[in-house]
């Protein structure tokens, strides 16, 4: 992008308490990471602010200032951790040589309207690092457990060997474990019985209750609609006591009465758990894309001669099949991860992947449950990617620009 | 009609999918058990050669921690799903004066030695309960990170309360029994009448007290992973946690950690059956049982983790660790050089008192 305004060098005066200001917020975090947060924000804002200084008032070189500062927080970052922090200080060194440059050439103002007041700059900027603030805080709990679970020793920390990128502190024996162990394999395959059946029973009914609670002419609907979407807002361990008692009445009488086998009904109890947790999802998601909805759509199709069914499937599902699709992947995501309403309903022959990383956690701090968190949030990236690019796909299709 | 078509297929999956998977699951039991390096060690003495020999499925469920609730909720609802539960002693007491387990006669329904000792013999005074088939004998003790208290290593429990020789957080069980039995041995009472102070208000308050000089440095576990963990990240200087923990935090895993064995609390830890199994079920459970408590069985448990077995017979067939091939008994917390100082759990007390003294406890702990 071209430069909107002018810029020209700006004073010390301001300048430097900016640089400080820097410092001392990265000071922050390695003063804390070191034992005393105070002392590592006055060295970082008098280290940052004397670079600043020596750069703009003795070197006045700015391609030199860029690879004195590189290389030497490099250094700096190299002696006091390895190779790891080596390559942290590398860069810590190059966004501080660009942030002084920046600041004191006053490039920060090129890419924004000349008429700007400075506090509406400052606002822009400031804007900008929050939101990137609040990213971080989302992201990095997920982030962290990546790396520890390539971890060579089987607790939840960052031994010295992996801090410097040794490969003796790296190994694949965690998701080695979860592929080989028996225990790990069969919770695997319990979530992936359960949850896909539990997400067709949500979707059918949760949209059916959608429809028909968007008709006008049904009595009672916002007291229908509160009582169907009670699982969501009841505590879930209240719904799980309740639901413990009232699945093994209804498990007994199918063992005892039909017969059925012992692990099959088992499943169905868990199954209609989740789905019951499922529902209100459907609904909410279902029932926000039919207000978008045309009625005369319906209309017109029962005018030609459609019936009801077809009416559904030929021209009302395809128009609302995002709010049901979305719907569906909120109520597998609900079963996928369910932990409290599984340990009361379920037996063991059920035990799903939640499970096992509950008890995993809570007896045996083991890497193997970041492994497989680790796998399980590349399938999440992946299934939403996928959903996102056949949806964008779909779009195209029909000539609609994508959103 | 391709949206109706996916509808029918989804729907003939839902209906039919777990019906195919159920089919292999019959002539199964579910034993209940700690998880972790326990059930493993659980599963590799017991459970692969009993499936082996007798072709049962074998469904692990790690939920003894919670067993006695899920026992009493599971036996209210008529819905027992559990065949054979692993728990401690305190546990399985509970549970037979709840009438939720079953009784077992040892001589009976147990194996004799291999020399022909009856079992009830055999197990001596470890039977502390009807219900109660022993397995193990654990020990709660301390461990602590040799490269923290420099040449100053402890040898008495009490250097848990010395905070100015052992600067650092150290990590307790948050409960009461053993943090009140250590408090009051530290602040000068003596081993055998510990319990008859306990048993007082004045004495209660003494061992509170006595804790309440370390409550900022201690940092409260609830699941026996979390002081191993603390170890090894060296946020604690020492802790207190299960010796067969320790055992694979030193020797598996080659942390900087080493034992403080003074003052090692014993207990047991064993299998009950639940009552109100079908008979088919009750059989099954009772087979197993004679299997799996009987003296090689016993003694092969201590080649996977270093819990002491119950049987007398089985002691001298202890023999070395199955992957690292080092000599277990060293590691036993019955071993004489590590039983120089123990404190044998006191059941009785502990079930009478347990509820006032807990209430004070966590009361105490949410000051």
């Amino acid at each position: 992008m071209a430069a909107l305004t002018p810029i020209s060098r700006k004073p010390m005066s301001m300048v430097l308490p900016v640089t400080a200001a820097a410092g001392g917020f990265f000071g922050l975090f390695l003063g804390t990471a070191n034992g005393s947060g105070l002392l590592g924000v006055v060295l970082g804002a008098a280290i940052i602010t004397g670079l600043a200084a020596f750069y703009i008032f003795v070197l006045k070189n700015e391609a030199l200032a860029k690879w004195i500062t590189i290389a030497s927080m490099a250094v700096v970052g190299f002696l006091l951790g390895g190779i790891a922090l080596m390559i942290v200080g590398a860069l810590a060194g190059w966004f501080y040589h660009w942030f002084i440059y920046w600041l004191y050439e006053g490039r920060y103002r090129a890419r924004l309207l000349p008429y700007l007041t400075p506090k509406q700059v400052l606002w822009h900027y400031g804007f900008r690092v929050i939101c990137g603030a609040i990213f971080v805080f989302l992201i990095t709990p997920i982030l962290v457990v990546m790396p520890l679970s390539f971890n060579a020793q089987d607790f939840f920390t960052f031994t010295p060997e992996m801090l410097r990128l040794d490969p003796a502190g790296y190994s694949l024996k965690h998701y080695q474990d979860f592929f080989n162990n028996n225990e790990w394999q069969r919770s695997f395959k319990n979530s992936l019985i359960i949850a896909p059946i539990a997400t067709v029973i949500s979707v059918s009914l949760g949209t059916l209750a959608a429809i028909g609670l968007s008709q006008s002419h049904v009595p009672f609907r916002r007291a229908i609609m509160a009582v169907l979407i009670s699982p969501m807002i009841v505590p879930l361990i209240i719904s799980a006591t309740g639901m413990f008692f009232f699945y093994s009445d209804i498990g007994n009488w199918l063992e005892g009465s039909l017969g059925l086998p012992k692990s099959f009904v088992g499943y169905v109890k868990v199954v209609l758990a989740h789905a019951v947790l499922g529902i209100p999802f459907v609904i909410i998601t279902v029932t926000a894309t039919l207000v978008g909805f045309d009625n005369s759509l319906t209309r017109a199709a029962a005018n030609m001669g459609a019936g009801p069914v077809t009416t559904f499937f030929r021209v009302q599902m395809p128009l609302i099949l995002p709010g049901v699709i979305s719907g569906g992947l909120f109520a597998f995501i609900t079963s996928f991860d369910e932990v409290v309403v599984v340990l009361f309903v379920g037996s063991a022959g059920q035990k799903t992947l939640p499970w096992q990383m509950f008890t995993g956690l809570r007896e045996q701090i083991s890497p193997t449950i970041l492994a497989v968190a680790t796998i399980l949030v590349a399938i999440s990236i992946m299934l939403l990617a996928t959903v996102e690019m056949l949806r964008r796909r779909s779009e195209r299709l029909r000539g609609m620009s994508p959103t | 009609m391709k949206l109706t078509k996916l509808t029918a297929l989804a729907a003939t999956t839902a209906l039919c999918a777990p019906m195919a998977f159920a089919e292999d699951m019959a002539n199964e039991m579910t034993i209940v058990s700690w998880g972790g390096a326990y059930s493993k060690s659980q599963l590799k003495a017991y459970h692969e050669p009993y499936s082996a020999n007798t072709g049962v499925t074998i469904l692990n469920d790690d939920s003894s921690a919670e067993a006695v609730a899920k026992l009493r909720a599971m036996n209210e609802a008529g819905n027992v799903t559990w065949d054979v539960v692993d728990v401690v002693a305190a546990d399985a007491m509970r549970l037979c004066d709840e009438g939720l387990a079953l009784e077992i006669d040892a001589d009976t329904q147990l194996a004799a030695a291999p020399d022909g000792t009856s079992a009830s013999e055999d197990f001596g005074e470890l039977l502390v309960s009807e219900c109660f088939i022993p397995q193990i004998v654990y020990s709660t003790t301390f461990g602590y990170r040799t490269d923290m208290v420099g040449d100053n290593a402890p040898t008495s429990v009490c250097a848990i309360f010395d905070t100015e020789a052992y600067p650092g957080k150290r990590s307790l069980e948050k409960r009461s029994i053993n943090n009140m039995e250590w408090a009051l041995i530290c602040d000068g009472v003596a081993k055998e009448d510990v319990y008859d102070v306990l048993e007082t208000s004045e004495g209660q308050d003494r061992a509170l007290a006595k804790l309440d000089t370390i409550k900022d440095d201690v940092i409260w576990w609830s699941a026996g992973a979390d002081t191993p963990q603390l170890l090894a990240d060296g946020e604690v200087v020492m802790g207190s946690t299960y010796n067969g923990r320790l055992f694979s935090v030193i020797e598996e895993q080659k942390q900087p950690v080493a034992m403080l064995w003074d003052a090692q609390v014993f207990d047991l830890d064993g299998w009950i059956i639940p009552a109100g199994l079908s008979p088919e079920r009750q059989a099954r459970a009772l087979d197993y049982i004679m299997f799996a408590t009987d003296t090689q069985r016993l003694a092969d448990q201590a080649k996977y983790i270093s819990y002491g077995p119950a049987r007398a017979s089985s002691a001298p067939l202890v023999g070395q660790h199955a992957e690292l091939g080092i000599d277990m008994a060293p590691h036993m917390p019955t071993d004489p050089n590590n039983a120089q100082n123990t404190f044998l759990f006191n059941y009785e007390f502990w079930a009478d008192y347990r509820d006032d003294i807990e209430t004070k406890f966590q009361a105490w702990l949410a000051k």
